[in-house]
């Protein structure tokens, strides 16, 4: 292998990082903004209105929130706390690490506009799906 | 329109969305300085967490490109034809990847250029959300069953999450 075929695919590769550079940035930029709004949601009360209501609401929270899975467990401590129910924070937990709204512009970069709505819409249904199932089974089980 | 002219123009569009949002981020910072600054601390401690992955998956795909064919096979491996082959690549692909999402993108954008099933990819992207180092964390907090139910239910249905994903992105046509 020449060093011209090294330095040739280097550079096909880096231009590839190139494209998605300014939207990773912003993404990332647009999430750090998020990471202090999410606790601050939740403690000025949009939760503890009924199941449903309140699934919904984690649903569109966790959709929003971006950060590592343990910071969704603290959260999720928080909401426990806060008096609700574990479909609620299931849904919470499963949303954050599932669905993400705020990264989709730096996703439909790389694989499309039309893939990364569908996929965040149908992660953001299947979050109330699983919460459901888990818990209703481990009620269930118990 | 040319290729060339078509990823300028898209270009451009990330360059724009770029701007919008350090002038948000100049708007917040004249409204809440200080939640600006911590924000900003944040936004520090997320590329430092990601810039060792951004170098692992540029090696990945400076190693495709170099190795002729690597491409083309994993496309194969998870093309339409690829069955009960490719959920598990993905699955388990999904599973085993680690870190924040953003540097996959790249490998994913060639993946899909080379083939994938979009329904892969969704699976692939599913499955990325069960963090195998975090597990123990989650026992902790919410018992083993819990745990136990939680995951083997999130593995599981990235296989439906996939085909409609897939179904509803393909339905008028590709992209």
């Amino acid at each position: 292998m020449t060093k011209a075929q090294l330095l040739a695919s280097a550079r096909k590769s880096l231009r590839g990082f190139g494209r998605l550079a300014p939207i990773l940035v912003a993404v990332l930029l647009l999430a750090s903004l998020l990471v202090d709004l999410v606790p601050r949601l939740i403690h000025m009360g949009i939760l503890g209105h009924g199941t449903l209501a309140d699934m919904l609401g984690a649903d569109l929270i966790g959709s929003l929130a971006t950060g590592q899975p343990i910071v969704s467990h603290l959260l999720a401590g928080e909401l426990s706390k806060a008096g609700l129910d574990l479909y609620s924070i299931t849904t919470f937990i499963v949303a954050w690490v599932t669905v993400g709204f705020i990264p989709m512009p730096a996703e439909a970069a790389a694989l499309g506009w039309r893939f990364a709505l569908w996929r965040n819409v149908t992660a953001f249904a299947f979050a109330l799906l699983i919460s459901g199932l888990t818990v209703t089974l481990l009620d269930w089980l118990s | 329109m040319n290729n060339e002219a078509s990823t300028t123009k898209s270009n451009h569009g990330a360059w724009l969305f770029l701007g919008g949002t350090i002038g948000f981020y100049g708007l917040v910072f004249l409204i809440d300085p200080d939640y600006a600054a911590g924000s900003f601390g944040h936004f520090v401690d997320m590329v430092k967490n990601i810039l060792p992955i951004l170098v692992l998956v540029f090696l990945l795909l400076w190693g495709f490109e170099l190795i002729g064919g690597i491409k083309e096979k994993l496309g194969e491996l998870s093309g339409h034809g690829s069955g009960l082959k490719g959920w598990l690549l993905a699955i388990g692909g999904g599973i085993l990847s680690h870190g924040p999402i953003y540097p996959w993108y790249p490998l994913l954008q060639h993946l899909r250029e080379q083939g994938t099933r979009p329904a892969l990819l969704a699976a692939f992207l599913y499955a990325r959300s069960i963090k195998l180092p975090w597990l123990p964390l989650m026992v902790h907090y919410f018992g083993l069953s819990y745990t136990l139910f939680l995951t083997v239910a999130i593995a599981l249905f990235s296989i439906p999450h996939g085909w409609i994903v897939e179904w509803l992105a393909d339905r008028e046509g590709p992209r």
